[in-house]
């Protein structure tokens, strides 16, 4: 707690400190960061979009993170509020406090950081620490970090403690479980210069990781300690790369696997090539059994130490972004995908006076093919996976295609194709059960946006955006438009109309209205009305939001 | 009741603590250290970015935000005549994680940026810097000043960006 004063004392004298100091403190002044963010909402229920009313029908989120350094040393806090929390946090949120606090020392060589902290390990498969608020997420790490740079391009990374699970009556909850790993990374270029005057290039690491735990099971045997090691590779060779990482994690009985006593690995391959103009990425992903958390029983967003990406473009339009949005699945997915990017050079035929650019992706993400082979003594079963063994059962496939063009210098154009299918049966995202086929989700999405600058400050956007299904709840339209004054005011009005719903008393309107204003460093936003979960693009800002109906107001600050 | 007064104290508290001292505060914020790497893998210290006395603009963006390359590509556009005028240069920290990091360098390359590219994939340099949401954009002067930012973008935005670098440009 001592830590919490000095923290709260710093944060107020600060100011007073630095306006004294700043005459003669110009490259060595102590330094303030941070920022504050809160979100209220009233809110009111709403069954068919999937939002409900808390009890107190108002909520408030809160936040406010300040970072202090002087020379090498740094130290912050945030602070949290949730009165009560904002919906798409878990219910066990609540109260004000400090939910992360750090101080640590930088030196050429060396970083230390004792309290909480952030971090990463290669892709993440082995750890990674991270928050993401507007999903409720954060799994920070409470207790000791280190990086060591003994020489040019070689990194090595410590770190040990316990992973936060909560924040309750505004105290921070961490997990029982204590995590330890060390990663170490080599570049070669910037390795005593091996590679200086190549355009080879070679970055080699590999990390280890482990969790303690005393876990009990009534029925079966849970080992206390848990490892996850990998090794991973880069090679560059000019515009061209190619990078693999491979991980393994030891047999981890947990209620994500049914308690199966197997091992579980999985890989990512990643091969680029990008010039002026042209981009290409393939990657190709196989994981089985790589749930891994702090506690074998935890569930849900709660305790993760590591972190699967998954293999599919992020869709911010609206219908694409919320309607059948895939996540990866930490259980056991082989995935696939390759973008292409392609600017059609200017004052050409095809590319116009500006060029034209177009991207094309394609994702698919399959059901591994499992190898049943025997019962342990305690009646587990057990079954192996290989590496990129696929069964065709399909999770979900995603082909898009969007070519944007600049008409003129006041208007720009953007045309998107998606095809998606998705499995609802192994991933359950349908509103309506009742409406599926084979329990696949196939659905066709054409969207239309112009960008027109009306003038020197004022600018208008549209969109026109067309989902077609035959199953689940049928056809979607939705219209976007939103007007911009730079650089203070934006306002946006999107209706969402599900206009093929089979059921006719459900073809309804999401419509919802947003209004913000900027000011310095500060910024205010207002909407009304419904909101389906997913990313939310307005005002020239993304968020990713949980389904509401109701209203938001946000305000947040830099400073 | 209590908490909700608390909080909002608090609140104003900081709202006016901003007011007051912004000044200070602005002509005296750094950009702080956290160690990166860009597109091609060296390590880069972000304190010690630099552009020979010259303005630096440092961008936050992600591949899947549309504002933000938005952004990025009309800043391009004027990229040059700006580099020639003020000297500025731009570094874009994407804060894309691991499922779109590689997506990163395909996009710089392909939309012809000529900006140095920095990545943020677990989002240290974006918390050391309090940035909400992206696209997060600030201003640094010749002496590693933090003059000026704004979090968002809209079609004109970057006018009253290049104002704000024409008036601490040296050339």
């Amino acid at each position: 707690m001592k830590l919490n004063l000095t923290i709260l004392k710093s944060k107020l004298i600060l100011p007073i400190f630095l306006t004294g100091t700043l005459s003669f403190g110009q490259t060595f002044g102590p330094n303030v960061t941070g920022n504050t963010e809160t979100i209220f909402q009233y809110l009111t229920g709403d069954t068919l979009i999937g939002a409900v009313q808390p009890e107190s029908k108002a909520v408030m989120n809160s936040y406010t993170n300040v970072n202090y350094s002087l020379k090498g040393f740094s130290a912050g806090a945030r602070f949290e509020s949730y009165l009560p929390h904002t919906l798409g946090y878990p219910d066990r949120y609540s109260g004000t406090g400090i939910g992360y606090k750090y101080a640590s020392y930088s030196h050429s060589m060396v970083d230390v950081t004792v309290g909480n902290f952030y971090e990463q390990f290669g892709s993440g498969m082995t750890f990674r620490s991270y928050e993401e608020r507007t999903l409720g997420l954060d799994n920070a790490m409470e207790g000791f970090k280190v990086k060591f740079r003994p020489t040019n391009g070689a990194e090595i990374k410590a770190v040990y403690g316990k992973v936060r699970y909560s924040f309750t009556d505004g105290k921070l909850v961490n997990s029982d479980g204590v995590v330890r790993g060390i990663d170490a990374e080599l570049n070669f270029k910037e390795f005593y210069n091996l590679f200086a005057d190549s355009k080879f290039n070679l970055t080699i690491g590999g990390s280890f990781v482990s969790k303690y735990q005393q876990a009990t099971h009534p029925d079966f045997y849970y080992p206390s300690n848990v490892a996850t090691y990998g090794g991973r590779m880069k090679l560059a060779y000019k515009d061209f790369y190619i990078e693999g990482e491979h991980v393994i994690k030891e047999q981890d009985p947990s209620s994500d696997n049914g308690s199966i006593f197997s091992y579980g690995h999985g890989t990512l391959i990643t091969a680029g090539y990008s010039q002026k103009g042209l981009g290409v990425v393939l990657q190709a992903k196989s994981m089985d059994n790589m749930s891994y958390r702090a506690d074998p029983g935890a569930e849900l967003t709660d305790l993760n130490i590591n972190f699967s990406p998954a293999l599919s473009k992020t869709h911010t339009y609206n219908l694409a972004a919320t309607l059948y949005p895939y996540a990866a699945q930490p259980n056991g997915e082989m995935a696939f995908q390759g973008t292409l990017l392609y600017k059609i050079p200017k004052k050409t035929k095809l590319g116009g006076k500006y060029g034209t650019n177009v991207s094309v992706n394609y994702s698919l993400a399959l059901n591994p093919m499992k190898h049943y082979s025997d019962v342990d003594s305690t009646q587990r079963i057990l079954y192996q996976t290989n590496v990129f063994d696929v069964t065709d059962s399909v999770f979900n496939s995603d082909f898009n295609i969007q070519i944007k063009r600049k008409i003129n210098k006041k208007l720009k154009v953007s045309l998107m194709y998606m095809k998606f299918k998705y499995n609802n049966i192994l991933l359950d995202g349908a509103t309506d059960k009742t409406n599926l086929d084979n329990g696949y989700v196939k659905s066709d999405i054409f969207v239309l946006e112009g960008q027109y600058k009306i003038s020197r400050k004022h600018s208008i956007r549209a969109e026109v955006q067309g989902l077609f299904t035959k199953e689940d709840v049928g056809n979607w339209g939705t219209f976007l438009v939103e007007y911009n004054i730079s650089p203070k005011w934006f306002f946006a009005v999107m209706d969402q109309y599900n206009y093929g719903n089979p059921v006719e008393g459900r073809r309804l309107h999401y419509l919802i209205g947003s209004a913000g204003y900027l000011f310095g460093n500060s910024r205010v936003m207002a909407t009304y009305g419904k909101q389906r979960a997913g990313i939310f693009c307005i005002g020239g800002v993304c968020r990713t939001v949980p389904a509401t109906n109701g209203l938001t107001l946000t305000f947040t600050s830099s400073f | 009741m209590k908490k909700i007064v608390f909080v909002a104290v608090m609140a104003m508290t900081f709202i006016a603590l901003q007011s007051t001292t912004s000044d200070e505060i602005e002509s005296g914020k750094k950009v702080p250290s956290v160690s990166l790497k860009d597109m091609d893998g060296n390590s880069i210290n972000t304190a010690k970015v630099f552009n020979d006395g010259n303005p630096i603009v440092i961008s936050f963006w992600a591949t899947w935000c549309k504002p933000c390359r938005l952004e990025l590509s009309t800043i391009a556009e004027e990229y040059d005549d700006w580099q020639d005028e003020t000297g500025v240069k731009l570094v874009a920290v994407s804060v894309d994680d691991q499922r779109n990091l590689s997506q990163v360098k395909p996009v710089v390359n392909s939309s012809g940026w000529d900006y140095d590219v920095w990545l943020d994939p677990n989002g240290d340099f974006k918390r050391a810097m309090g940035v909400n949401n992206v696209p997060h954009t600030f201003l640094i002067d010749g002496k590693g000043n933090i003059v000026y930012a704004h979090n968002n973008y809209v079609l004109g935005d970057e006018e009253e960006l290049y104002e704000e670098i024409l008036k601490i440009s040296k050339k």
